[in-house]
Protein backbone atom coordinates (compact mmCIF):
# COMPACT_ATOMS: atom_id res chain seq x y z
CA UNK A 1 0.00 0.00 0.00
CA UNK A 2 1.94 3.32 -1.12
CA UNK A 3 0.50 6.65 -0.73
CA UNK A 4 0.28 9.72 -3.64
CA UNK A 5 -0.61 13.03 -3.72
CA UNK A 6 -1.83 13.67 -7.32
CA UNK A 7 -2.86 17.18 -8.83
CA UNK A 8 -4.73 18.17 -11.83
CA UNK A 9 -3.83 18.34 -14.87
CA UNK A 10 -3.02 14.63 -14.04
CA UNK A 11 -0.77 12.52 -16.83
CA UNK A 12 -0.52 9.19 -17.79
CA UNK A 13 2.91 9.49 -16.77
CA UNK A 14 1.51 10.90 -13.38
CA UNK A 15 -0.43 7.41 -12.54
CA UNK A 16 1.65 4.83 -14.30
CA UNK A 17 3.26 3.25 -11.43
CA UNK A 18 -0.05 3.38 -9.02
CA UNK A 19 -1.55 0.19 -8.31
CA UNK A 20 -4.73 -1.39 -6.97
CA UNK A 21 -4.68 -0.63 -3.14
CA UNK A 22 -2.89 2.30 -3.28
CA UNK A 23 -4.21 5.22 -1.36
CA UNK A 24 -3.93 8.67 -3.46
CA UNK A 25 -4.97 11.82 -2.32
CA UNK A 26 -6.06 14.65 -4.60
CA UNK A 27 -5.32 18.51 -5.24
CA UNK A 28 -7.41 20.33 -7.83
CA UNK A 29 -10.29 19.71 -9.64
CA UNK A 30 -13.36 17.30 -9.19
CA UNK A 31 -16.56 17.33 -10.84
CA UNK A 32 -19.70 15.60 -9.76
CA UNK A 33 -21.17 13.38 -12.48
CA UNK A 34 -23.64 10.23 -12.61
CA UNK A 35 -26.56 9.01 -13.74
CA UNK A 36 -28.18 11.01 -16.23
CA UNK A 37 -25.09 13.31 -16.93
CA UNK A 38 -23.23 9.92 -18.30
CA UNK A 39 -26.57 9.21 -20.08
CA UNK A 40 -26.63 12.77 -21.86
CA UNK A 41 -23.29 12.08 -23.16
CA UNK A 42 -23.24 8.46 -24.24
CA UNK A 43 -26.75 7.76 -25.27
CA UNK A 44 -27.80 11.23 -26.30
CA UNK A 45 -24.53 12.65 -27.85
CA UNK A 46 -24.79 15.99 -26.22
CA UNK A 47 -21.31 17.35 -25.61
CA UNK A 48 -20.44 17.57 -21.04
CA UNK A 49 -20.85 21.65 -20.63
CA UNK A 50 -17.71 20.96 -17.94
CA UNK A 51 -14.28 20.25 -19.33
CA UNK A 52 -12.63 16.90 -17.28
CA UNK A 53 -10.20 16.12 -19.65
CA UNK A 54 -6.53 15.15 -17.38
CA UNK A 55 -8.79 16.24 -14.48
CA UNK A 56 -11.41 13.62 -11.91
CA UNK A 57 -14.88 13.21 -12.02
CA UNK A 58 -17.02 12.17 -8.51
CA UNK A 59 -20.17 9.62 -9.06
CA UNK A 60 -22.04 11.78 -6.20
CA UNK A 61 -24.75 13.54 -5.56
CA UNK A 62 -24.06 15.97 -3.24
CA UNK A 63 -26.25 18.41 -0.61
CA UNK A 64 -25.68 21.94 -1.56
CA UNK A 65 -26.18 24.67 0.27
CA UNK A 66 -27.52 27.76 -2.30
CA UNK A 67 -26.31 31.19 -1.24
CA UNK A 68 -27.46 33.12 -4.22
CA UNK A 69 -25.81 35.13 -7.36
CA UNK A 70 -24.46 31.46 -7.98
CA UNK A 71 -22.90 31.04 -5.27
CA UNK A 72 -22.88 27.20 -3.35
CA UNK A 73 -21.44 25.72 -0.76
CA UNK A 74 -21.17 22.03 -0.40
CA UNK A 75 -22.62 20.94 2.89
CA UNK A 76 -22.28 17.15 2.83
CA UNK A 77 -20.63 15.14 -0.39
CA UNK A 78 -19.78 11.47 -0.52
CA UNK A 79 -19.78 8.65 -3.34
CA UNK A 80 -22.82 6.89 -4.74
CA UNK A 81 -22.29 3.45 -6.04
CA UNK A 82 -19.99 3.23 -9.19
CA UNK A 83 -21.52 0.25 -10.75
CA UNK A 84 -24.56 2.01 -12.37
CA UNK A 85 -22.24 4.00 -14.82
CA UNK A 86 -20.37 1.45 -15.73
CA UNK A 87 -22.67 0.60 -18.39
CA UNK A 88 -21.60 4.54 -19.86
CA UNK A 89 -18.18 5.03 -18.11
CA UNK A 90 -15.79 3.09 -21.21
CA UNK A 91 -17.33 5.82 -23.89
CA UNK A 92 -17.36 8.49 -21.48
CA UNK A 93 -13.44 8.25 -20.41
CA UNK A 94 -13.02 8.09 -24.11
CA UNK A 95 -15.18 10.94 -25.24
CA UNK A 96 -13.62 13.34 -22.42
CA UNK A 97 -10.09 11.97 -20.90
CA UNK A 98 -11.24 11.94 -17.79
CA UNK A 99 -8.10 10.55 -15.57
CA UNK A 100 -9.64 10.02 -12.70
CA UNK A 101 -12.97 8.09 -11.73
CA UNK A 102 -13.68 8.43 -8.34
CA UNK A 103 -17.04 6.55 -6.97
CA UNK A 104 -17.95 3.45 -4.57
CA UNK A 105 -17.29 0.06 -4.82
CA UNK A 106 -16.45 -1.60 -8.01
CA UNK A 107 -16.59 -1.29 -11.33
CA UNK A 108 -16.63 -3.81 -14.75
CA UNK A 109 -15.04 -4.87 -17.57
CA UNK A 110 -15.52 -1.55 -19.81
CA UNK A 111 -14.42 0.63 -17.14
CA UNK A 112 -11.53 -1.58 -17.23
CA UNK A 113 -10.85 -1.47 -20.43
CA UNK A 114 -10.79 2.32 -20.62
CA UNK A 115 -8.03 2.48 -17.82
CA UNK A 116 -5.83 0.48 -19.54
CA UNK A 117 -6.72 1.90 -23.03
CA UNK A 118 -6.76 5.53 -21.97
CA UNK A 119 -4.88 5.74 -19.30
CA UNK A 120 -6.89 5.94 -16.34
CA UNK A 121 -7.97 5.51 -12.56
CA UNK A 122 -11.12 3.88 -10.67
CA UNK A 123 -10.59 4.92 -7.11
CA UNK A 124 -13.02 4.42 -3.96
CA UNK A 125 -13.52 7.20 -1.28
CA UNK A 126 -15.09 5.22 1.83
CA UNK A 127 -18.64 6.11 1.59
CA UNK A 128 -20.86 7.78 4.09
CA UNK A 129 -18.45 10.09 5.17
CA UNK A 130 -19.83 13.38 3.53
CA UNK A 131 -18.86 16.13 6.45
CA UNK A 132 -15.21 14.75 6.26
CA UNK A 133 -15.36 15.23 2.26
CA UNK A 134 -17.06 18.12 2.10
CA UNK A 135 -14.53 20.03 4.50
CA UNK A 136 -12.11 18.72 1.60
CA UNK A 137 -13.64 20.92 -0.70
CA UNK A 138 -12.33 24.54 -0.90
CA UNK A 139 -15.17 26.18 -3.30
CA UNK A 140 -17.69 25.27 -5.58
CA UNK A 141 -16.67 27.10 -9.22
CA UNK A 142 -19.02 25.70 -11.33
CA UNK A 143 -22.59 23.76 -11.70
CA UNK A 144 -24.01 23.12 -15.49
CA UNK A 145 -26.86 21.09 -15.77
CA UNK A 146 -28.97 22.18 -13.32
CA UNK A 147 -32.01 21.34 -14.74
CA UNK A 148 -31.21 18.02 -13.09
CA UNK A 149 -31.89 18.85 -9.46
CA UNK A 150 -29.55 18.31 -7.02
CA UNK A 151 -27.89 15.06 -6.67
CA UNK A 152 -27.30 15.46 -10.35
CA UNK A 153 -26.20 18.51 -11.75
CA UNK A 154 -22.63 19.04 -12.57
CA UNK A 155 -20.86 20.57 -9.51
CA UNK A 156 -17.46 21.35 -10.36
CA UNK A 157 -15.20 22.41 -7.18
CA UNK A 158 -11.53 22.74 -6.34
CA UNK A 159 -10.83 20.30 -3.49
CA UNK A 160 -7.55 20.06 -1.30
CA UNK A 161 -6.29 16.31 0.07
CA UNK A 162 -9.30 15.31 -1.28
CA UNK A 163 -9.18 11.52 0.42
CA UNK A 164 -8.47 8.78 1.24
CA UNK A 165 -8.76 7.34 -2.19
CA UNK A 166 -8.12 3.52 -2.51
CA UNK A 167 -7.52 2.70 -5.81
CA UNK A 168 -9.67 -0.35 -7.70
CA UNK A 169 -8.96 -0.45 -11.01
CA UNK A 170 -5.48 0.89 -12.30
CA UNK A 171 -3.48 1.27 -15.77
CA UNK A 172 -2.83 -2.25 -16.22
CA UNK A 173 -6.73 -3.04 -15.98
CA UNK A 174 -5.97 -4.65 -12.87
CA UNK A 175 -9.89 -4.84 -10.58
CA UNK A 176 -9.35 -4.62 -6.60
CA UNK A 177 -13.14 -5.70 -6.25
CA UNK A 178 -13.23 -8.53 -9.23
CA UNK A 179 -10.22 -9.66 -7.31
CA UNK A 180 -11.81 -9.60 -3.73
CA UNK A 181 -15.13 -11.12 -5.03
CA UNK A 182 -13.37 -14.39 -6.39
CA UNK A 183 -12.47 -14.91 -2.92
CA UNK A 184 -15.29 -13.82 -1.66
CA UNK A 185 -17.29 -16.67 -3.05
CA UNK A 186 -15.04 -19.05 -2.87
CA UNK A 187 -15.96 -18.51 1.24
CA UNK A 188 -19.05 -18.18 0.42
CA UNK A 189 -19.71 -21.83 -0.80
CA UNK A 190 -17.79 -22.98 1.93
CA UNK A 191 -19.92 -21.35 4.98
CA UNK A 192 -23.39 -21.74 3.04
CA UNK A 193 -22.51 -25.63 3.35
CA UNK A 194 -21.65 -25.20 6.77
CA UNK A 195 -24.85 -23.27 7.65
CA UNK A 196 -27.05 -25.95 5.70
CA UNK A 197 -26.33 -28.83 7.71
CA UNK A 198 -28.03 -26.75 10.95
CA UNK A 199 -30.53 -25.39 9.51
CA UNK A 200 -33.42 -28.30 8.18
CA UNK A 201 -36.16 -26.95 10.58
CA UNK A 202 -38.48 -28.68 8.32
CA UNK A 203 -38.82 -31.86 8.86
CA UNK B 1 -37.22 22.24 -21.84
CA UNK B 2 -40.53 22.22 -19.90
CA UNK B 3 -40.20 21.80 -16.33
CA UNK B 4 -42.84 19.92 -14.40
CA UNK B 5 -43.87 21.03 -10.47
CA UNK B 6 -44.82 19.14 -7.86
CA UNK B 7 -47.89 20.62 -6.26
CA UNK B 8 -47.58 21.00 -2.21
CA UNK B 9 -49.17 23.32 0.45
CA UNK B 10 -48.61 22.77 4.33
CA UNK B 11 -51.43 21.97 5.74
CA UNK B 12 -53.36 23.71 8.80
CA UNK B 13 -52.72 21.40 11.38
CA UNK B 14 -54.00 21.34 15.17
CA UNK B 15 -51.93 23.20 17.46
CA UNK B 16 -50.76 19.96 18.97
CA UNK B 17 -50.04 18.50 15.38
CA UNK B 18 -48.22 21.64 14.87
CA UNK B 19 -45.95 20.71 17.99
CA UNK B 20 -45.63 17.04 16.91
CA UNK B 21 -44.66 17.80 13.53
CA UNK B 22 -42.10 20.67 14.72
CA UNK B 23 -40.45 17.70 17.01
CA UNK B 24 -40.41 15.26 14.15
CA UNK B 25 -38.70 17.76 12.38
CA UNK B 26 -36.45 18.11 14.98
CA UNK B 27 -35.76 14.60 14.97
CA UNK B 28 -35.47 14.11 11.50
CA UNK B 29 -32.69 16.03 11.32
CA UNK B 30 -30.83 14.84 14.47
CA UNK B 31 -30.68 11.48 12.82
CA UNK B 32 -29.30 12.44 9.95
CA UNK B 33 -26.12 13.98 11.73
CA UNK B 34 -25.89 11.28 14.54
CA UNK B 35 -25.81 7.51 14.52
CA UNK B 36 -28.01 5.72 17.01
CA UNK B 37 -26.42 4.49 20.13
CA UNK B 38 -26.60 0.44 19.18
CA UNK B 39 -24.60 1.04 15.72
CA UNK B 40 -22.03 3.85 17.00
CA UNK B 41 -21.06 0.90 19.90
CA UNK B 42 -21.03 -1.41 17.11
CA UNK B 43 -18.79 0.60 15.11
CA UNK B 44 -16.03 1.12 17.54
CA UNK B 45 -16.43 -2.95 18.43
CA UNK B 46 -15.96 -3.78 14.88
CA UNK B 47 -13.00 -0.71 14.26
CA UNK B 48 -11.00 -2.26 17.03
CA UNK B 49 -11.00 -6.01 15.51
CA UNK B 50 -9.40 -4.75 12.11
CA UNK B 51 -5.73 -4.81 12.10
CA UNK B 52 -4.23 -3.86 8.23
CA UNK B 53 -3.20 -0.62 7.68
CA UNK B 54 -5.96 0.20 4.89
CA UNK B 55 -8.98 -1.08 7.03
CA UNK B 56 -8.03 0.91 10.11
CA UNK B 57 -7.66 4.46 8.19
CA UNK B 58 -11.30 3.80 6.98
CA UNK B 59 -12.60 3.00 10.10
CA UNK B 60 -10.62 6.14 11.48
CA UNK B 61 -12.14 8.43 8.65
CA UNK B 62 -15.82 6.90 9.38
CA UNK B 63 -14.98 7.73 13.49
CA UNK B 64 -13.59 11.50 12.14
CA UNK B 65 -16.79 12.17 9.79
CA UNK B 66 -19.39 11.43 12.92
CA UNK B 67 -17.21 13.38 14.84
CA UNK B 68 -17.45 16.35 12.48
CA UNK B 69 -21.20 15.56 11.36
CA UNK B 70 -22.47 15.92 15.02
CA UNK B 71 -20.25 19.01 15.82
CA UNK B 72 -20.91 20.51 13.12
CA UNK B 73 -24.97 19.27 12.37
CA UNK B 74 -24.63 18.05 9.10
CA UNK B 75 -25.62 15.17 7.56
CA UNK B 76 -23.25 12.56 7.98
CA UNK B 77 -23.81 11.14 4.62
CA UNK B 78 -25.06 12.87 1.75
CA UNK B 79 -27.86 10.23 0.92
CA UNK B 80 -30.16 11.30 3.38
CA UNK B 81 -32.64 8.47 2.10
CA UNK B 82 -36.85 8.45 0.93
CA UNK B 83 -38.16 8.73 4.50
CA UNK B 84 -39.49 5.77 5.80
CA UNK B 85 -42.11 5.36 9.17
CA UNK B 86 -42.74 2.29 10.22
CA UNK B 87 -45.51 3.15 12.88
CA UNK B 88 -47.44 1.24 15.84
CA UNK B 89 -49.94 3.75 17.19
CA UNK B 90 -52.80 3.44 19.83
CA UNK B 91 -56.65 4.04 18.38
CA UNK B 92 -57.03 6.71 20.93
CA UNK B 93 -53.80 8.43 19.85
CA UNK B 94 -55.50 12.09 19.66
CA UNK B 95 -53.43 12.81 16.45
CA UNK B 96 -54.18 9.49 14.60
CA UNK B 97 -56.36 11.45 11.68
CA UNK B 98 -54.21 13.64 11.22
CA UNK B 99 -50.74 11.59 11.35
CA UNK B 100 -50.35 11.42 7.23
CA UNK B 101 -50.14 15.42 7.27
CA UNK B 102 -48.07 15.67 10.14
CA UNK B 103 -45.66 12.86 8.78
CA UNK B 104 -45.49 14.67 5.37
CA UNK B 105 -44.64 17.80 6.62
CA UNK B 106 -42.51 17.00 9.42
CA UNK B 107 -40.34 15.59 6.37
CA UNK B 108 -40.82 18.80 4.07
CA UNK B 109 -39.57 20.83 7.32
CA UNK B 110 -36.75 18.68 8.40
CA UNK B 111 -35.31 18.74 4.75
CA UNK B 112 -35.09 22.69 4.76
CA UNK B 113 -33.68 22.11 8.79
CA UNK B 114 -30.75 19.98 8.15
CA UNK B 115 -30.15 20.20 5.16
CA UNK B 116 -31.11 17.11 3.66
CA UNK B 117 -30.89 16.23 0.02
CA UNK B 118 -33.82 16.25 -2.44
CA UNK B 119 -34.10 12.49 -3.04
CA UNK B 120 -38.18 12.32 -4.17
CA UNK B 121 -37.78 11.69 -8.29
CA UNK B 122 -41.63 11.59 -9.61
CA UNK B 123 -42.07 8.47 -11.70
CA UNK B 124 -42.73 8.03 -15.43
CA UNK B 125 -42.98 11.75 -15.24
CA UNK B 126 -39.28 11.44 -13.99
CA UNK B 127 -38.47 14.81 -12.59
CA UNK B 128 -36.96 15.53 -8.65
CA UNK B 129 -39.80 17.12 -6.30
CA UNK B 130 -36.92 19.25 -4.97
CA UNK B 131 -39.02 19.24 -1.91
CA UNK B 132 -37.70 15.43 -0.64
CA UNK B 133 -41.57 14.56 -0.84
CA UNK B 134 -43.64 13.03 -3.63
CA UNK B 135 -46.54 10.42 -4.36
CA UNK B 136 -45.63 8.39 -1.32
CA UNK B 137 -42.53 9.46 -0.03
CA UNK B 138 -42.33 9.58 3.03
CA UNK B 139 -43.56 6.06 2.88
CA UNK B 140 -45.73 5.03 6.33
CA UNK B 141 -45.88 1.80 7.15
CA UNK B 142 -49.24 1.88 10.02
CA UNK B 143 -50.07 -0.66 12.20
CA UNK B 144 -52.81 -0.28 14.86
CA UNK B 145 -52.38 -1.52 18.19
CA UNK B 146 -54.69 -1.80 20.89
CA UNK B 147 -56.52 1.07 22.04
CA UNK B 148 -53.88 3.16 23.57
CA UNK B 149 -53.09 6.71 23.18
CA UNK B 150 -49.73 6.43 22.57
CA UNK B 151 -47.40 5.99 19.59
CA UNK B 152 -44.28 4.45 18.65
CA UNK B 153 -42.40 5.09 15.52
CA UNK B 154 -39.21 4.23 13.86
CA UNK B 155 -38.16 7.15 11.77
CA UNK B 156 -35.17 5.46 8.73
CA UNK B 157 -33.26 7.22 6.60
CA UNK B 158 -31.69 4.37 4.09
CA UNK B 159 -29.17 5.58 0.90
CA UNK B 160 -29.68 4.15 -2.46
CA UNK B 161 -26.80 2.45 -2.16
CA UNK B 162 -28.14 0.44 0.84
CA UNK B 163 -31.89 0.06 -0.60
CA UNK B 164 -30.27 -1.96 -4.02
CA UNK B 165 -29.26 -5.25 -2.44
CA UNK B 166 -33.08 -5.34 -1.10
CA UNK B 167 -34.72 -8.41 -3.12
CA UNK B 168 -37.81 -10.87 -2.42
CA UNK B 169 -38.45 -14.66 -3.68
CA UNK B 170 -40.83 -17.06 -3.32
CA UNK B 171 -39.26 -20.15 -2.66
CA UNK B 172 -40.82 -24.08 -3.23
CA UNK B 173 -40.80 -25.51 0.51
CA UNK B 174 -38.91 -28.36 -0.61
CA UNK B 175 -35.89 -25.63 -0.73
CA UNK B 176 -36.16 -25.49 2.64
CA UNK B 177 -34.24 -22.82 5.00
CA UNK B 178 -31.22 -23.54 3.16
CA UNK B 179 -32.77 -21.71 0.40
CA UNK B 180 -33.43 -18.93 2.50
CA UNK B 181 -29.46 -19.52 3.54
CA UNK B 182 -28.68 -19.13 -0.10
CA UNK B 183 -30.64 -16.28 -0.97
CA UNK B 184 -29.30 -14.08 1.77
CA UNK B 185 -25.51 -15.29 0.93
CA UNK B 186 -25.68 -14.62 -2.75
CA UNK B 187 -27.18 -11.40 -2.19
CA UNK B 188 -23.76 -10.51 -0.02
CA UNK B 189 -21.13 -11.03 -2.59
CA UNK B 190 -23.04 -9.43 -5.20
CA UNK B 191 -24.69 -6.23 -3.81
CA UNK B 192 -23.63 -6.02 -0.41
CA UNK B 193 -20.30 -5.63 -0.81
CA UNK B 194 -21.40 -2.16 -2.68
CA UNK B 195 -24.02 -1.45 0.55
CA UNK B 196 -21.30 0.60 2.55
CA UNK B 197 -20.45 -2.79 4.96
CA UNK B 198 -20.28 -3.36 7.54
CA UNK B 199 -24.04 -3.84 6.73
CA UNK B 200 -26.97 -4.56 8.91
CA UNK B 201 -28.88 -7.72 7.17
CA UNK B 202 -32.72 -7.63 7.42
CA UNK B 203 -34.04 -10.77 6.92
CA UNK B 204 -37.83 -11.40 6.57
CA UNK B 205 -39.87 -14.90 6.52
CA UNK B 206 -43.13 -15.28 5.81
CA UNK B 207 -45.59 -16.42 2.68
CA UNK B 208 -45.26 -13.99 -0.38
CA UNK B 209 -43.02 -11.01 -1.49
CA UNK B 210 -44.13 -8.43 0.21
CA UNK B 211 -44.46 -10.09 4.00
CA UNK B 212 -41.37 -11.40 4.03
CA UNK B 213 -40.11 -7.53 2.28
CA UNK B 214 -41.99 -6.03 5.55
CA UNK B 215 -40.48 -8.29 7.43
CA UNK B 216 -37.09 -7.53 6.03
CA UNK B 217 -37.31 -4.16 6.72
CA UNK B 218 -38.86 -4.50 9.99
CA UNK B 219 -35.69 -6.45 11.23
CA UNK B 220 -33.48 -3.35 10.17
CA UNK B 221 -35.62 -1.73 12.91
CA UNK B 222 -34.53 -4.09 15.58
CA UNK B 223 -31.10 -3.03 17.68
CA UNK B 224 -27.85 -4.13 15.79
CA UNK B 225 -27.51 -6.61 19.07
CA UNK B 226 -31.06 -7.97 19.38
CA UNK B 227 -31.92 -11.17 19.17
CA UNK B 228 -34.97 -13.29 17.81
CA UNK B 229 -37.32 -14.57 20.18
CA UNK B 230 -38.01 -18.07 18.14
CA UNK B 231 -34.98 -20.32 18.83
CA UNK B 232 -34.53 -21.35 15.54
CA UNK B 233 -34.97 -18.24 14.09
CA UNK B 234 -32.10 -16.85 16.49
CA UNK B 235 -29.95 -19.70 15.86
CA UNK B 236 -30.14 -18.75 12.09
CA UNK B 237 -29.36 -15.19 12.72
CA UNK B 238 -26.39 -16.02 14.47
CA UNK B 239 -25.38 -19.26 11.84
CA UNK B 240 -25.62 -16.08 8.89
CA UNK B 241 -23.74 -13.79 11.21
CA UNK B 242 -20.93 -15.80 11.23
CA UNK B 243 -20.55 -17.07 7.91
CA UNK B 244 -21.13 -13.67 6.45
CA UNK B 245 -18.27 -12.40 8.45
CA UNK B 246 -15.92 -15.21 7.47
CA UNK B 247 -16.56 -14.07 4.02
CA UNK B 248 -14.70 -11.28 5.13
CA UNK B 249 -16.39 -8.09 3.27
CA UNK B 250 -14.52 -5.58 5.18
CA UNK B 251 -15.54 -2.23 5.75
CA UNK B 252 -16.12 -0.83 2.11
CA UNK B 253 -15.97 -4.36 1.05
CA UNK B 254 -12.06 -3.59 0.87
CA UNK B 255 -11.65 -6.94 2.74
CA UNK B 256 -11.19 -7.48 6.17
CA UNK B 257 -12.23 -9.62 9.47
CA UNK B 258 -15.85 -8.49 9.53
CA UNK B 259 -18.45 -7.98 7.15
CA UNK B 260 -22.07 -6.90 9.30
CA UNK B 261 -22.77 -5.35 12.37
CA UNK B 262 -25.48 -7.90 12.61
CA UNK B 263 -27.73 -10.44 11.50
CA UNK B 264 -31.87 -9.96 12.19
CA UNK B 265 -34.50 -12.01 11.15
CA UNK B 266 -38.50 -11.71 11.60
CA UNK B 267 -40.80 -14.04 10.57
CA UNK B 268 -44.41 -14.38 10.52
CA UNK B 269 -46.71 -17.90 9.62
CA UNK B 270 -45.91 -18.91 5.85
CA UNK B 271 -48.63 -20.85 3.64
CA UNK B 272 -47.75 -24.57 3.37
CA UNK B 273 -47.33 -24.37 -0.26
CA UNK B 274 -44.77 -21.31 -0.05
CA UNK B 275 -41.75 -19.89 2.37
CA UNK B 276 -41.16 -16.28 1.33
CA UNK B 277 -38.00 -14.80 1.95
CA UNK B 278 -36.26 -11.44 1.19
CA UNK B 279 -33.18 -9.16 2.59
CA UNK B 280 -33.27 -5.76 2.66
CA UNK B 281 -29.65 -4.45 4.04
CA UNK B 282 -29.00 -1.39 6.18
CA UNK B 283 -25.26 0.85 5.53
CA UNK B 284 -22.58 1.22 8.46
CA UNK B 285 -24.38 4.67 8.66
CA UNK B 286 -27.47 3.44 10.06
CA UNK B 287 -29.68 6.55 10.37
CA UNK B 288 -32.87 4.49 11.92
CA UNK B 289 -34.46 6.53 15.02
CA UNK B 290 -36.92 5.28 17.17
CA UNK B 291 -39.19 8.12 18.70
CA UNK B 292 -42.04 7.30 21.40
CA UNK B 293 -45.09 9.82 22.59
CA UNK B 294 -47.90 9.97 24.84
CA UNK B 295 -51.32 11.40 24.17
CA UNK B 296 -49.58 14.88 25.69
CA UNK B 297 -46.43 14.38 22.93
CA UNK B 298 -44.24 13.64 25.98
CA UNK B 299 -41.61 11.51 24.02
CA UNK B 300 -38.71 9.11 24.77
CA UNK B 301 -35.79 8.49 22.22
CA UNK B 302 -34.49 4.66 23.25
CA UNK B 303 -31.89 4.79 20.63
CA UNK B 304 -30.51 8.39 21.34
CA UNK B 305 -29.50 8.75 25.19
CA UNK B 306 -29.10 12.14 26.48
CA UNK B 307 -30.52 13.63 23.40
CA UNK B 308 -33.51 16.43 23.99
CA UNK B 309 -35.17 17.97 20.84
Amino acid sequence: MKTYHLTTPISDDDIKDIRIGDIVYLNGSLTTCRDVAHRRLVEEHRPLPVDVRNKAILHAGPIIKDLGDDHYEMVAVGPTTSMRMEKFEEEFVKQTGVKLILGKGGMGPGTERACKNYKALHLVYPAGNAVYAALHVEKIVDAQWKDLGMPETLWSCEVKDFGPLIVSIDTNGDNLFEKNKVIFNQRKEAEIKKINEQVKFIK
Amino acid sequence: MDTMTYDYTEPELSTKGQQMRDLLATYIALISHRLPDDVTAKLQELAKIEVDPLQKLVYDTMMENQLLANKLERPSCQDTGALQFFIKCGAKFPLLGELNQILKDAVYRGTKKAPLRHNAVQTFDEFNTGMNIGDGIPSIFLQIDGDSTDIEMYVYMAGGGCTLPGAAKVLMPGEGYEGVVRFVMDRMTSYGINACPPLLVGVGVGTSVETAALNSKLALMRRVDSESDNANAAKLEHLLEDGINHIGLGPQGFGGQKSVMGVNVVNTARHPSTIGVAVSTGCWSHRRGLIKFDEDLNYELPLNEGVEL
